[in-house]
C-alpha cells in the first residue's frame, strides 16, 4: 500500500442536524403518552408515513430502537432475554432484540418509550417482521393493523395490486380516525406529500453526486445519516429542510473536490446492511484502503427516488400504494435487486461490488452467493462477500472479515497495476 | 546479495521462510504458534535466520502473513495469507489456477492467475467445519495421531457417512459409529470424505481450473489429498514445503520489496552525494 489513507473528521451539517432531528423525533415518542399522542408502530420498508402523520398519528420504528441498541452495544442481553424467551438463535436479531426489550417493559434506545398505540404491520417484502409486529401487539396490547402488500411479482405495476393496497389504506384511515377522534383531510395529506416530494428530490439529489470523484460522502456509511430523516420524517418541513441542506452541504464539497477520506482509490457499491454493534470497526476495515461507498443498496430499503419515483399529490393513496408496492428495495425480486445493483456499478462508475450478508436474515441474504457469482463471473465485477449480522454481535468476527477485505483490495490493487502497465 | 524473509503467523503454527536473490528457500521453520504470537513471529524468524547462517542486515525486507501479520511487529510489510498462498503455490508449480488452501482454522478456494495473482477467493463461514481443527478432533476421538490419521483413512473399505462435519459435533458422530462397531479406518475414511466434499463446494465457488495445488498443513496429510483428489477427480499438486507456501509467497513479496529499496536507493544515491556539495556552493 502506498500513502496511508485517513478518515476526515467531517462531522458536518448533515451529521449534527440527522442527530438533533433523531433525538427530537425520539423525545416526542417518550413524551407521547403524557401528551396525548397517537403513535403508531410500523417498518420502514416501504412505508406510509406521510400517511399516519395526515392521521395525526406519530409513526415509531422498532428497526430504529433495535439498530440503536446495537449501535450502542446493548443489543445482546435483548438478544438473550429473547432467546430465553423461546426465540431460535435462527430468528431475525432486530426482533429478538425488540421483542427482548418489549418483555422488559418498555421500548426505546437510552430513553424509554412508551408502546404504540396501535401496531401498523405494513408487510412490505419480510414476512418474518409479520410474527415480530404480531408478537409486539401481543405483548403491548396494541391493535394491530396488517396491511398487506403483495409481493412485487413482475417488473410492472399492476392495477389490481394498486386498487388492493388503496382499499386497505383507507381501512387504515377510517381506524386512525376512531383512535385519535380526528377526522382525516385528504388536502393535509396532499401537504404532506409535496413535503416528501421535497425530501425525495433532496435525498435523490445527494446520492447522485456520488458520481463524482471523490464522490462528497460516503453512499453507505454515512447514508445512515440520511435514511433517518428520509424514512421517519418524510412529509415533515424538517425534513424537507434537512434536505434542502444536505444538498447544499455536499455540493459544496463536491465542487471543493473534498470526499470522506484524505484519499479515494476504490470505488464501491455495497449490498446489505451494516453490522451495527461493529459500524466503526468495519468503516475502518474500507478506509484503510480508500475504499468509498458510492451506491448502497441499503439506503433504498424505505424508498428508491434516485430513479425518478416521486409521490403525486394529486394522486395520494394511489401513488403511496405504488411506493410500497414497487418502489422500495424489499419488495421487489432479487433479479430486480441485480438490475438495481448493475445500474449502480455501471453509472456510478464503481470498482467493485461488497455484500454483507446478515446471519440472521435468512430471507434478504439467501441468494448472495448467486449473486456475487453473477456479479464476479458474467458481468466481471470483483466481488467481495462477508458475513456477520446487523444486530448480533456474536456474529462478527474481525479477524476473519478483515482478512477478506485485505485480501480482496490485494488483488484488487494488483489487477489495476497490471492494467497500468 | 539481499535475502526476502517470510513470517506467516497461523492460528496454530508459524512458518518462517529466508529465499535468496535466485527465489531459491535458503530457509525454513516450523514452530507452534502459542499464545504470544509475537514471539512465535520473532522466534521463528531468528531460528530461519540461524539456519540459513546470514545476519539480519542481509534480509532486505521481512513480509508477516496469516491471521497474526500484524503481530510481526519487526515487519515491513503485512500482506494477507490467501495472497500469499497464491504466490507460494505459483512459485511451486507455475501452472497453478486453482489452489485449496488447508490450515488449522479455515480452508480457501483461491483462483490464481497467470501471474500467480489472486483473481477470485472462497473461505469456510465463521466455523472450523471442513478444516484441519476437524480432523484434530477426530484424532482426539479415535486416538490415532495426526500423522497417521491420513495413512490410516486410506485402509477405509466402507467409509461412513457423516452427517455433518461441524467441529463440535463430530466427536459425538465418531462416538456413535465406534458403538456401531465400525472400523477407526471407516470411521476416518468418512471423515476425510466429508472435509473433501464441503471443500468442493468452496472450489465450485471459484470454479475449477487445472493445475489445481494443495497447501497448508493439512497438505501433509495424504488422505486428505487422495479426498480432494477424488472428488476433484484429478489430480492435483501437493509439495513437499506446501505448509511453508504461504510464508514463501510473503518471503517472495520481501525480495521483491527489498530489491525495489535497493533500487530507489541506488537511483537517490548520486543525487544525495552531490548536495554537499552544491550546499558547499550556495
Amino acid at each position: 500500500m502506498a500513502q496511508p489513507v485517513t478518515e476526515r473528521q467531517y462531522q458536518g451539517i448533515v451529521h449534527q442536524r440527522s442527530r438533533e432531528l433523531m433525538a427530537d423525533w425520539m423525545g416526542e415518542l417518550a413524551r407521547a403518552e403524557a401528551d396525548g399522542v397517537t403513535t403508531g408502530a410500523t417498518m420502514i420498508s416501504g412505508n406510509c408515513v406521510e400517511l399516519l402523520r395526515a392521521c395525526h398519528v406519530l409513526p415509531m420504528f422498532p428497526e430504529v430502537v433495535a439498530l440503536q441498541n446495537a449501535i450502542r452495544h446493548r443489543s445482546l442481553p435483548l438478544i438473550l432475554k429473547a432467546e430465553q424467551a423461546g426465540y431460535s438463535s435462527d430468528n431475525c436479531a432486530y426482533v429478538k432484540a425488540d421483542v427482548g426489550l418489549a418483555l422488559d417493559g418498555g421500548m426505546g434506545p437510552g430513553t424509554p418509550i412508551p408502546f404504540p398505540s396501535i401496531v401498523v404491520c405494513n408487510y412490505v417484502g419480510c414476512n418474518v417482521y409479520v410474527k415480530w409486529f404480531e408478537h409486539l401487539a401481543d405483548i403491548s396490547g396494541s391493535r394491530l393493523f396488517m396491511l398487506d402488500v403483495p409481493f412485487a411479482r413482475t417488473d410492472r405495476l399492476e392495477d389490481a395490486d394498486v386498487r388492493y393496497v388503496v382499499a386497505q389504506l383507507e381501512e387504515l384511515i377510517a381506524l386512525c380516525e376512531s383512535l385519535t377522534g380526528r377526522r382525516f383531510d385528504i388536502d393535509a395529506l396532499r401537504e404532506r406529500l409535496a413535503l416528501s416530494v421535497r425530501a425525495q428530490d433532496g435525498y435523490a439529489r445527494c446520492k447522485h453526486l456520488t458520481k463524482r470523484r471523490p464522490a462528497p460522502f460516503d453512499a453507505y456509511f454515512d447514508s445512515i445519516n440520511m435514511m433517518g430523516p428520509i424514512n421517519v420524517l418524510r412529509g415533515t418541513v424538517e425534513a424537507a429542510e434537512f434536505f434542502d441542506a444536505a444538498v447544499e452541504e455536499f455540493e459544496r464539497l463536491a465542487a471543493e473536490g473534498r470526499g470522506p477520506l484524505s484519499e479515494e482509490r476504490f470505488r464501491t457499491v455495497v449490498e446489505g446492511p451494516p453490522p451495527y454493534p461493529y459500524y466503526r470497526s468495519f468503516r475502518n476495515l474500507f478506509t484503510r484502503w480508500g475504499a468509498v461507498a458510492v451506491q448502497s443498496t441499503y439506503s433504498t430499503v424505505g424508498g428508491i427516488w434516485e430513479f425518478g419515483f416521486r409521490h403525486d399529490p394529486r394522486r395520494p393513496l394511489e401513488s403511496i400504494a405504488e411506493q410500497m408496492l414497487y418502489e422500495n428495495l424489499t419488495n421487489r425480486s432479487i433479479v430486480a435487486r441485480y438490475a438495481q445493483i448493475k445500474r449502480y456499478v455501471e453509472e456510478w462508475e464503481a470498482d467493485a461490488l461488497v455484500i454483507h450478508s446478515i446471519k440472521s436474515c435468512r430471507l434478504f441474504s439467501a441468494g448472495q452467493g448467486d449473486m456475487r457469482e453473477y456479479f464476479t463471473r458474467e458481468l466481471g465485477v470483483p466481488t467481495l462477500l462477508v458475513e456477520s449480522d446487523l444486530e448480533d454481535p456474536r456474529y462478527y468476527a474481525e479477524a476473519q472479515i478483515r482478512n477478506r477485505v485485505d485480501a480482496f483490495f490485494e488483488a484488487l490493487e494488483h489487477r489495476r497495476l497490471v492494467a497500468a502497465h | 546479495m539481499s535475502f526476502g524473509a517470510g513470517v506467516d503467523v497461523g492460528s496454530t503454527q508459524t512458518k518462517a521462510v529466508i529465499v535468496d536473490g535466485a527465489r531459491e528457500i535458503v530457509a525454513r521453520v516450523l514452530i507452534n504458534t502459542g499464545a504470544n504470537v509475537t514471539r512465535a513471529a520473532e522466534t521463528a524468524f531468528a531460528r530461519a535466520l540461524e539456519s540459513a547462517a546470514i545476519p539480519r542486515e542481509a534480509i532486505g525486507a521481512v513480509v508477516g502473513t496469516g491471521y497474526g501479520r500484524y503481530k510481526v511487529t519487526f515487519g515491513d510489510a503485512q500482506i494477507t495469507e490467501i495472497t500469499c498462498h497464491a504466490r507460494g503455490a505459483h512459485a511451486a508449480f507455475p501452472r497453478t489456477r486453482t489452489v485449496i488452501d488447508m490450515g488449522g482454522q479455515d480452508t480457501k478456494a483461491i483462483k490464481v492467475g497467470p501471474d500467480g495473482a489472486v483473481v477470485d477467493f472462497s473461505m469456510n463461514d465463521k466455523c472450523a467445519a471442513g478444516t484441519g481443527r476437524f480432523l484434530s478432533a477426530a484424532a482426539d476421538v479415535t486416538g490415532v495421531s495426526l500423522d497417521e490419521l491420513g495413512r490410516r483413512s486410506l485402509e477405509a473399505v466402507a467409509p461412513v457417512r457423516l452427517t455433518s462435519v461441524c467441529t463440535v459435533f463430530v466427536e459425538s458422530d465418531i462416538l456413535s459409529y465406534l458403538a456401531q462397531k465400525k472400523t477407526v479406518e471407516d470411521i476416518l475414511g468418512g471423515v476425510h470424505k466429508a472435509i473433501a466434499t464441503r471443500t468442493m463446494a468452496l472450489v465450485r465457488r471459484v470454479g475449477v481450473e487445472d493445475e489445481i495445488t494443495f497447501t497448508g498443513g493439512v497438505s501433509r496429510n495424504v488422505g486428505m489429498v487422495r479426498a480432494l483428489e477424488a472428488v476433484l477427480g484429478r489430480p492435483i499438486n501437493v509439495s513437499p514445503d506446501g505448509h511453508y507456501l504461504g510464508a514463501l509467497g510473503a518471503a517472495l513479496f520481501a525480495l521483491e520489496r527489498g530489491s525495489a529499496t535497493e533500487r530507489a536507493g541506488e537511483a537517490r544515491a548520486p543525487a544525495s552525494s552531490t548536495a554537499p556539495a552544491s550546499s558547499t556552493g550556495a
